[in-house]
């Protein structure tokens, strides 16, 4: 019998070993901590409580039954395998040892905190990760009951139509991928945006540029405002460039309606800049330790959490690779001589061969 | 100017300043713009240099311009066959120099490359046992120096040389004395530039090669990757903090703080650990005090050694900055951590092929940039040292013999116009009459007297004609801090703005303070604490007095400049090559000094 406390795993608890006991998304996240990155805290729901689910009902034998003779090419039998499947999982009650575990855990974070609940399957070793297990993800969740009712969604999510499908396709037992689930806190930005660990205008990798807004960062990932702009050498970490814009909107969490919305800003806030130096130089320093985690040049969401105590609240949202310089970095790479040889081209000002 | 339309104006439209007409006098005519050559010379660009001659030139201080100018010129053109580079061409206007360089035309550029390979590829591969040679060269010119001394001629031959069958006379050695210290300026000078050009060749390929990586990288992160934390220019400074420390351990600091430095010696000599102290601050005379307070390059410049008030004073306030409990160190084990820590941040943003080559010609910059910094105290310092004392020698007999009044009159004649007077003085001895030259050069002195403190108060434009287009040539931009961004800043500020200027970024930090401006080195008592520096330029025996301000800004300088080289050692804000700083900024204003964007803001 597993224990309670193997179902929960706070986020800042994850270390190499429980990989396969959180899927890629918690494992990425423990990762970002373990490097000294900050994540929006949360915890993880394990695998244990996945298979503690399917065990307490029977569902692995039934899983196993209504898959035994689909054909992976006739997507209507696959679709209909699916949707049982899912209706299965989403029928049955929680294990009480997982339910108690998870609704203690939310508890803990704050009382009706908002959260987001995050599909995390353990595939992620699978060059294609995100088909083998469908990964969904429910924002504004309020309240335990709901947490509940999500984490299981989750689980079922591991069955949508496409995730079997893929499995079948690729011989991949289904019975291998297991579904973890996080549960992390709903950012309130006070002022969010965007980290690009190199100089998205000439590659220059001892950049970091950062944009940034009041509010949510999907105002500066969209487009809808001009944000400040911020140039940032990264070794001596010192800013060497600002553009401070009028930011004429944000984007507040509503808790009333459980969604986040769009305001105007005040006149004399507009043409502030929504970052302290200090603040600017943390961002910096946040992406440029995700990139030297994640060996290659980032692209960083953050925001500065206002529910957060100060020098906490700088909170790494999702890190992926740059690619575009990447590419073109290793597309164009140059010859270049050293000793005289490398002298005399520098004086005839050619550099590389 | 007005016809032309020129980004600066023509050398052939610039009037002399009030009282400094005839200025032309001072100087040898291949030195002045010349009518017959107008239309060549304002086709070329020039810039003032007043980094290495910051203050209009004394007549015999311009032999060390025509010296450098021409030995600059032949390790370029005709040891070394640089191949984008030959010499550079100097004039002079209202006693300031103006340089522009000498470009190789370009379809002779690549013919010279295996030619410079052969010869400078041979100093790479030998490098140091080259340079142990080339010290040992330049110590045993200095001490051949050191055998020359300048006497009254007496009244008579001495008798041992009349019974020893000599057959000469005084006159004939006080000429030979003569021609043995020229010959050995030469020398020295051509020793200056033997290694100099290379060293810099090799921080300039480091540096084309880390700026393509690394396109905004400042240009002070690639120097600081590059240089030591050990020059020998800061060794002199740092044998008086010595000198403070062990005065307080040997119990002779309040005795050294009595009155002048004789009355202080002889308090120290009085204490019962004093003569320890005593063979401890002779014991660092001989070489360190070789240091000059200006770039050593004229006859104004003070050394420490000739001058003992001047290191003394900074021992007394180590002292007393040790007594109040403050530290005097420089923070070695900081610099060359920061240094470590930025030069393989750096790396770890290349992949593993190019980190191969950024340790390659890192390795071979660091190997020979040491020269770069240290030739200044083997040349500048100590061997130009010895050499105007010598001179200072010979200006003080003549001055006794007539021909001026003042013990530094020699220094506004000019050398040509020195070999007269040297034979009016031997042959009026031998002849018996009066001295001739009595009756002209005190006149004359004190007529150039007048015309140099008039020009002094002139700041000099920063640049002549148009500038090319882009300056590539990587000398241009390494020496002098000459980019075409500078020059498009030194045009801006031309034009009055008077807010705000722009130079190199030389040294980080963002300070604001009071400012003080210096024009010549005698002014550095005037600093207060916490000031800031603006001057023309700095130079390294300024060092004890960086300890005193928090940021430098100078007109002219890139960041290899002697004040970007110092404050970065200091840990002090720096902006180089502002063009105009020390005549825009008076002093008190308040400034906001970026040696992180180059910028000096006037702020009140």
């Amino acid at each position: 019998m597993t224990k309670s406390a193997d179902y929960i795993l706070d986020f800042k608890a994850i270390s190499a070993s429980d990989h396969s006991r959180v899927g890629g998304k918690c494992a990425s996240l423990g990762d970002m901590i373990q490097a000294g990155v900050s994540v929006p805290p949360g915890f993880a729901v394990t695998t244990d409580a996945y298979l503690a689910m399917l065990d307490g009902h029977g569902l692995r034998l039934e899983i196993e039954r209504a898959l035994a003779n689909v054909d992976p090419d006739d997507f209507d039998k696959v679709d209909r395998a699916a949707q049982a499947i899912r209706i299965r999982i989403r029928s049955h009650h929680l294990p009480s040892g997982v339910e108690t575990a998870v609704r203690e855990a939310y508890a803990a974070m704050g009382s009706e905190l908002p959260v987001a609940v995050r599909s995390s399957a353990t595939a992620e070793d699978l060059p294609d990760a995100s088909f083998a297990g469908q990964q969904d993800t429910y924002l504004w969740v309020i309240g335990a009951d709901d947490v509940v009712a999500r984490m299981r969604d989750c689980w079922a999510s591991l069955y949508t139509t496409r995730a079997v499908a893929y499995r079948e396709k690729h011989g991949i037992p289904h019975a291998e991928v297991l579904m973890s689930v996080g549960v992390q806190k709903m950012v309130n930005a006070r002022a969010a945006g965007v980290a690009m660990t190199l100089d998205p205008l000439n590659g220059d990798r001892s950049r970091i540029v950062i944009d940034a807004s009041w509010g949510l960062g999907e105002t500066v990932v969209s487009g809808i405002v001009t944000p400040d702009h911020y140039s940032v050498e990264k070794v001596l970490e010192q800013i060497a460039e600002r553009k401070i814009s009028d930011k004429h909107v944000e984007l507040v969490p509503d808790e009333t309606r459980g969604q986040a919305v769009e305001r105007e800003v005040e006149a004399g806030r507009r043409t502030r800049p929504c970052l302290t130096d200090d603040e600017v130089l943390a961002i910096a320093r946040l992406a440029k330790q995700l990139e030297k985690q994640k060996k290659c040049p980032q692209d960083v969401e953050w925001a500065i959490d206002a529910d957060l105590p100060e020098g906490q609240n700088l909170l790494a949202l999702q890190s992926r690779p740059e690619t575009v310089w990447s590419q073109k970095a290793a597309a164009n790479k140059k010859k270049y001589q050293t000793g005289m040889m490398g002298i005399v081209g520098a004086l005839l000002g050619k550099t590389s061969t | 100017m007005a016809a032309k339309n020129t980004m600066f104006p023509s050398p052939f439209d610039i009037k002399a300043p009030a009282g400094a007409e005839g200025w032309e006098e001072m100087y040898p005519y291949y030195l002045l713009y010349q009518p017959h050559q107008r239309k060549e010379d304002e086709e070329k660009f020039w810039f003032c240099n007043s980094q290495h001659w910051p203050v209009p030139l004394r007549p015999f201080d311009t032999l060390m311009l025509e010296h450098t100018q021409k030995t600059l010129g032949q390790y370029n053109t005709r040891h070394l066959l640089i191949p984008p580079a030959n010499g550079v061409e100097c004039k002079m206007i209202n006693g300031y120099v103006y340089m522009a360089m000498v470009p190789v035309a370009p379809q002779d550029i690549a013919a010279r490359a295996p030619a410079f390979m052969e010869r400078a590829g041979h100093y790479f591969a030998n490098w140091n046992e080259l340079l142990e040679a080339w010290e040992k060269k330049v110590r045993a010119t200095i001490a051949d120096l050191e055998t020359i001394h300048f006497e009254k001629l007496p009244d008579v031959v001495p008798i041992e040389w009349i019974k020893a069958g000599r057959g000469l006379d005084n006159a004939s050695d006080l000429l030979e004395n003569f021609d043995k210290a020229m010959n050995l300026l030469h020398r020295v000078l051509q020793y200056h530039f033997e290694f100099l050009n290379l060293g810099y060749a090799a921080y300039v390929d480091f540096f084309g090669f880390v700026k393509e990586q690394f396109p905004s990288i400042p240009d002070q992160a690639i120097a600081q990757m590059v240089q030591g934390v050990d020059s020998i220019l800061f060794r002199p400074d740092d044998e008086l903090k010595k000198l403070a420390q062990r005065a307080i351990d040997l119990s002779v600091a309040n005795a050294l703080k009595s009155g002048d430095v004789e009355t202080a010696l002889a308090a120290v000599a009085s204490e019962p650990n004093g003569a320890k102290w005593l063979a401890a601050w002779e014991a660092a005379k001989d070489p360190w005090f070789n240091f000059s307070t200006g770039s050593g390059f004229l006859s104004t410049d003070k050394r420490w050694i000739d001058h003992l008030d001047i290191p003394l004073s900074y021992v007394r306030s180590y002292v007393e900055r040790l007594e109040a409990g403050g530290a005097i160190k420089r923070p070695t084990e900081e610099l060359r951590s920061e240094r470590d820590r930025i030069t393989s941040e750096y790396r770890g943003l290349l992949d593993e092929e190019l980190q191969a080559v950024f340790d390659g010609k890192l390795g071979l910059a660091r190997t020979v940039f040491p020269y770069v910094e240290d030739h200044n105290f083997f040349i500048e310092h100590w061997s130009l040292g010895v050499w105007w004392r010598k001179m200072r020698e010979l200006s003080r007999i003549l001055g006794e013999a007539g021909f001026w009044p003042d013990a530094d009159g020699m220094f506004f004649v000019k050398r040509t116009e020195l070999r007269d007077i040297l034979w009016d003085y031997c042959n009026s001895w031998a002849t018996g009459v009066g001295i001739v030259g009595a009756g002209i050069w005190p006149d004359v002195v004190e007529r150039r007297r007048k015309i140099i403190d008039a020009l002094g108060t002139l700041t000099p434009v920063p640049a002549l004609n148009n500038p090319p287009e882009t300056i590539t040539e990587p000398f241009t931009i390494m020496l002098w801090g000459i980019t075409t961004e500078s020059i498009r800043k030194w045009a801006g500020s031309q034009d009055g703005e008077t807010g705000k200027l722009s130079g190199m970024a030389a040294s980080p930090g963002v300070v604001e303070g009071i400012a003080r401006v210096l024009r010549n080195p005698d002014q550095l008592d005037e600093l207060l604490q916490g000031e800031i520096l603006v001057t023309p330029v700095t130079a390294p025996s300024w060092a004890p007095v960086f300890g005193r301000i928090s940021a430098a800004v100078t007109d002219i300088g890139g960041i290899m400049s002697h004040a970007a080289i110092v404050c970065r050692e200091y840990g002090l804000p720096a902006v180089t090559g502002t063009g105009y700083a020390s005549g825009q900024i008076k002093t008190g204003m308040r400034l906001r000094v970026d040696g992180n964007n180059g910028t000096v803001t006037v702020i009140g």
